[in-house]
């Protein structure tokens, strides 16, 4: 195993507080990790280091699914991850999310490790405790929704603002409340996710992510489970999340028209390595990779 | 072959008394298979090794092994260095252990047919494994096994008169005893006959509105 950057000055602290690594002061040296493989202007590779993946290696058996990957993604910032399937962008989404645990190297976010912590100056593999502070800090949404279907869309977004963040019925039910108003379904509070639509019930599991009020939205494909016809509507949703917060996302998407109008930097993947990365601007519509001028004509 | 209405009559008494205890054992031994069941369930699931193998073991020893020994060793042998009980309670623990055998595979089948997309929402929005636990795999998980738990409750009540080898005597039982004194063999099982049915049907039917209960969703 590749061992993470180990400088004291680095060390993940409990509280989010400004480490070097994430201070603006240090983000010319942090960029330059994302700027490895970017081209052209950097101008998501400012302000706070939110997320920096050093060195992370997956594989499933022999297949290497991420490769030695590093990068960086800046608060705030809307980073898309397109490419072809198998290329690796799920596997990142799922690895933040940790619902899968990298084989190698390091994940930090807010510049604390997200499953190892440090012990007598070790970076051992961190406890349930440690994962879960880290983990409050992300929010995901899935391809097939996985609403609870056991719960009405109100309890779907109450019970971990409950369970997790402390938060009284009432208040939890209040902030529901906000959340389905924005989301465009007030009236669906008492139903089942199964008497949904499915872009109803996507709706309702983004705003069952934000109602835990993360500061980053990992967005997997969210869009491709549905019809057609009720896709606009969630990107509309998200476009607008996108633009009225600032949370930092991270999505997966094929959607590539959604990626140009929400992305401040769009990376692209192609077997377990990011190819390249750029403005959306840049990436459509003057790639420095044939492979992705390919790739961007098969899916345009 | 005659029916005697006075022979009826004259096995009534006996004839509640049983019904009383099938349907004690029944109830009582329900009650142990599907909570013990679970608990078999999840301690299968369990990240201890040493939870986690010596549970199979026993469940998978208890399953193999016949509910008559069973109730032997509960009411002759248990006592030797524990407590003795009853013969209606013994009779109703070994029923429930024995059946719980059978439901742990019930619930693990079901706790099994939760999408792993539920895990790994719950992971997500970060919650406990207790309260995933609790909130979200068993809801669904027993309300899509509730069928084939009520198929272990009927065959739980068919088996109940065995317990009436260690004296606890059940409807069957009281027949038994009833025609070896009288000699008067066809009334009294036919009427514990069709007990069987009544108390089965019903059952069967409580079974299904708790299932039709249970779909909310």
């Amino acid at each position: 195993m590749s061992t993470p950057d180990n400088n004291p000055a680095d060390t993940p602290s409990k509280t989010p507080s400004k480490t070097p690594s994430n201070t603006p002061g240090n983000a010319p040296d942090a960029a330059r990790t994302a700027v490895g493989t970017a081209t052209g202007d950097t101008p998501w590779a400012t302000g706070e280091e939110i997320i920096r993946f050093q060195d992370v290696t997956k594989r499933y058996g022999r297949q290497v699914v991420l490769d030695d990957l590093c990068f960086s993604v800046y608060a705030g910032k809307h980073v898309t991850l397109i490419g072809p399937s198998g290329s690796g962008k799920t596997t990142i989404l799922r690895l933040l999310m940790t619902l899968i645990k990298a084989d190698e190297g390091s994940i930090r976010v807010e510049g604390d490790y997200l499953t190892h912590e440090e012990r007598n100056g070790k970076l051992v593999p961190a406890g349930e405790r440690h994962i879960r502070e880290v983990r409050k800090k992300i929010g995901m949404v899935f391809q097939q929704f996985n609403l609870f279907p056991n719960m009405t869309v109100m309890r779907n977004l109450t019970e971990a603002p409950v369970r997790v963040l402390g938060l009284s019925r009432d208040e939890a039910e209040q902030r529901a409340r906000e959340l389905l108003e924005m989301v465009d379904l007030t009236e669906m509070s008492a139903k089942y996710p199964s008497q949904l639509s499915g872009g109803q019930q996507q709706r309702v599991a983004i705003a069952r992510a934000l109602a835990m009020r993360p500061r980053i939205l990992l967005l997997d494909e969210v869009t491709s489970a549905l019809d057609p016809e009720l896709v606009a509507g969630v990107l509309d949703l998200l476009r607008d999340i996108a633009h009225h917060t600032d949370i930092t996302m991270l999505t997966v998407t094929h959607e590539m028209n959604f990626a140009r109008d929400i992305s401040d930097c769009v990376m692209m993947f192609d077997h377990g390595k990011i190819l390249e990365a750029a403005t959306p601007e840049k990436l459509f519509n003057d790639p420095e990779h044939t492979r992705t001028r390919e790739f961007l004509n098969a899916v345009l | 072959m005659n029916w005697d209405w006075e022979v009826v009559e004259e096995f009534l008494p006996r004839f509640w008394d049983g019904v009383l205890v099938t349907c004690q054992a029944l109830l009582g031994g329900t009650l142990i298979a599907f909570t013990l069941g679970l608990v078999w369930a999840l301690a299968q699931r369990s990240n201890l090794v040493w939870v986690r193998w010596p549970v199979n073991a026993v469940t998978e020893f208890i399953r193999n092994t016949p509910l008559l020994v069973q109730l032997f060793f509960l009411f002759y042998v248990v006592p030797e260095w524990g407590p003795s009980m009853s013969p209606l309670a013994t009779g109703v623990i070994g029923l429930g252990i024995h059946y719980s055998t059978y439901t742990a595979e019930v619930y693990r089948a079901g706790i099994d047919g939760v999408p792993r997309g539920q895990w790994e929402a719950a992971t997500a929005l970060n919650l406990s494994t207790a309260v995933t636990w609790r909130s979200v795999i068993l809801p669904q998980a027993i309300r899509r096994v509730v069928p084939a738990l009520g198929n272990y409750v009927v065959a739980m009540l068919k088996d109940s008169p065995m317990i009436a080898i260690i004296g606890a005597l059940d409807m069957l039982g009281e027949a038994r005893f009833f025609s070896a004194e009288t000699f008067q063999y066809v009334e009294p099982i036919t009427l514990v006959g069709i007990a069987f049915i009544v108390i089965a049907y019903p059952a069967s039917l409580l079974i299904r509105a708790l299932e039709r209960r249970l779909a909310t969703y």
